[in-house]
């Protein structure tokens, strides 16, 4: 079982997850396909989470395109290390665009867990905090214990962005809680929500 | 003297920003293409519109996602080359009945000089189709306007994703040796 074979070291991503939205307020959450959309279901559902179950790569952008487009709410992207690194040329086009009200947290195991546990580059010695900073995103933190996480989340919530965290969680999978797949009912549940009636227009 | 169709034939950028502004579009997303260098530049002086460039074309494909969610309005610009890049990230707007409005400027088509544009240029269309694109084609500048408007209420009203393909005989052949 990959469980066995993999590092047990790191935060628990459930608790990880459950800390980033525990004070969402009125955010805007959008989360990255695979483990990040069980973890944000599983720790609370909410009709303003953009579940990704697909287009691996585009969670941060889709942030970017909601943070532009609601710049008086806080856009919150919570993705895994393998999507990040899919979309990585994006963390120059979000530092160029500059959304002060957008930040990603990267719920990093260092590892690809849909397909088998294969180590990702983040296992494997490449720094994308380092690439976030180096993009030019203001705020960009690597956090390793509890203590940096809770630290952390007043940066989460509330620093002007573009803010950028890579949480090294271990690479335990948790239990598996899968919200709802299709992406039309996603979609008419998050805009009725933001948008009230006008979602339907 | 300047006949009204030369005219035309340098005016659509700006025929394409009246119709943008005029359907309510407020986000612009792009990678840098000569072809659509005009409107480029119109869309960043204005500064009512959000103008953001990529890395890539699909970071465009995954940003109209968020805008629309967010209960905005987009345009992605792009060449056709690009379109190779966006085809995995266009399944969200199958799947999530989400409009896209993608302005597409040609290459290896019409009197190309780089034969590395000829294969994408060529399965443009296909791929666009093959992944749940409404596509419409312009060859001439005098049918732009009503292209692109029409491409943007079909998008817009119905929460599908069109593009526009706009043939490289509008956009005219690139000089290669000045």
């Amino acid at each position: 079982m990959a469980a066995k074979k993999t590092s047990a070291k790191g935060l628990d991503r459930r608790k990880v997850v459950a800390a980033l939205v525990r004070d969402r307020g009125d955010a805007l959450v959008v989360t990255g396909l695979g483990s990040s959309t069980y973890d944000t279901f599983a720790v609370g559902d909410h009709d303003l989470n953009f579940y990704l179950w697909g287009a691996m790569g585009g969670a941060a952008m889709a942030g970017l395109g909601l943070a532009l487009a609601q710049p008086k709410r806080r856009v919150l992207v919570i993705t895994g290390d393998g999507e990040m690194l899919m979309g990585i040329g994006s963390l120059a086009t979000i530092a160029v665009a500059a959304p002060k009200n957008l930040a990603i947290a990267v719920i990093d195991n260092g590892h690809y867990g849909e397909t088998g546990m294969q180590r990702a580059h983040t296992g494997l010695g490449v720094d994308i905090t380092g690439m976030a900073k180096a993009a030019g995103f203001p705020s960009a933190t690597t956090i390793e214990s509890n203590a940096d996480l809770q630290r952390w989340l007043a940066v989460f919530h509330r620093k002007p962005g573009p803010v950028f965290g890579d949480i090294k969680v271990s690479a335990v999978p948790a239990p598996m809680k899968l919200p709802v797949r299709d992406g039309t009912a996603i979609k008419y549940r998050f805009r009725e929500a933001l948008l009230g009636k006008a979602a339907f227009e | 003297m300047q006949t009204d169709q030369q005219t035309r034939a340098t005016m659509w950028p700006d025929e394409i920003f009246e119709v943008l502004k005029e359907s309510g579009v407020t986000q612009v997303a792009y990678v840098p293409d000569a072809g659509h260098s005009k409107l480029i530049n119109r869309c960043h002086a204005d500064k009512s519109m959000k103008t953001v460039v990529l890395t890539t074309e699909e970071e465009g494909v995954a940003m109209m996602a968020g805008t629309f969610m967010g209960g905005a309005k987009g345009v992605l610009l792009m060449q056709s080359s690009g379109v190779g890049n966006c085809i995995n990230m266009l399944s969200m707007f199958q799947e999530c009945r989400l409009p896209i409005l993608m302005l597409v400027t040609m290459r290896g088509v019409w009197g190309e000089f780089n034969p590395w544009q000829v294969p994408m240029g060529g399965s443009t269309a296909k791929a666009l189709e093959n992944a749940g694109v409404i596509v419409h084609s312009v060859d001439h500048a005098e049918e732009i306007k009503e292209t692109v408007n029409a491409c943007a209420k079909l998008a817009f009203n119905t929460h599908r994703p069109v593009a526009m393909l706009i043939q490289q005989r509008v956009i005219g052949f690139k000089n290669w040796r000045k």
